[in-house]
């Protein structure tokens, strides 16, 4: 019983996992495309609407950016993607890199905040992801890396 | 590969206007060629007004956003104007998001009407 009330999310491990894929890219501007058509093909089998499925790509696209343009600045990286599928029609993407960090993850989370003023970034990447899918949990160390999770709740489907 | 998919424009030109009708997917990936490509051109001609036809675009993230505001800048700069034409509701939202919904012009017109 204790046990049990200590859990987190207990909702969230009793559900059913489906299908996952694991996908490995370094982090080459040519690759956020590469990124958010695998991932939207991947959940495809779910038979999201296309709005839901056109949600799903942005906010790939955005957090796979992130960790080409921030968290790899001046180098190659590997980012790693794992896209997992629940039986309640959960999607849920961990977009996770080994670049730099960030050092206030609620600074940049905010609207426009962006640490990059001359590349013309809009500042928008959190706020895009979040918009879009149902929640965002961001885990970063400075110096070790950033992991992305997002969660996309599909509507049913009769 | 994807080349299909690699945001590109065409530039028509009518007086004073130029139009850059954008084609596939805007993302950080293409928009430096397509900031390069675009100003260049700007810089050269001074238009009166720059249309931007967003019609054709499948598919745009927050690096759209900083494209357009960018080009945007660069028309005040020149003393021009920036208008978007047919921006689909996601890129409106984004828009929106930034709190930029009411900054940029934005036309609907069908780009047969005035031809």
């Amino acid at each position: 019983m204790k046990s049990e009330n200590r859990m987190e999310k207990p909702s969230m491990t009793k559900v059913r996992e489906l299908n996952e894929m694991k996908l490995r890219l370094p982090s080459l501007s040519v690759n956020e495309s590469v990124a958010r058509a695998t991932v939207a093909a991947f959940c495809a089998q779910l038979d999201p609407g296309a709005t839901e499925l056109a949600d799903i790509k942005c906010a790939v696209s955005e957090a796979v950016t992130n960790s080409i343009v921030h968290a790899y600045k001046d180098t190659v990286g590997m980012i790693y993607i794992t896209v997992g599928l629940y039986e309640d029609r959960r999607v849920r993407i961990e977009i996770r890199d080994r670049g730099c960090g960030i050092e206030d993850v609620r600074m940049a989370r905010q609207p426009l905040y962006t640490t990059d003023a001359e590349g013309e970034r809009s500042g928008m990447g959190f706020t895009v992801m979040e918009s879009f899918c149902d929640k965002v949990r961001v885990v970063s160390k400075w110096g070790k890396g950033t992991t992305v999770t997002l969660f996309k709740q599909l509507e049913r489907r009769e | 590969m994807n080349n299909k998919k690699q945001c590109s424009f065409d530039v028509e030109r009518r007086g004073g206007e130029v139009e850059l009708i954008l084609h596939g997917e805007i993302d950080h990936h293409c928009a430096v060629r397509v900031r390069t490509d675009m100003d260049r051109l700007l810089l050269e001609e001074h238009p009166r007004k720059a249309i931007l036809d967003l019609s054709h675009i499948d598919f745009m993230d927050s690096s759209g956003l900083g494209l357009i505001m960018g080009r945007y800048a660069l028309m005040q700069r020149l003393g021009g104007e920036l208008t978007l034409r047919n921006p689909n509701p996601r890129i409106v939202k984004i828009f929106e998001l930034a709190g930029l919904g009411r900054m940029v012009k934005i036309e609907e017109s069908p780009k047969e009407e005035q031809a």
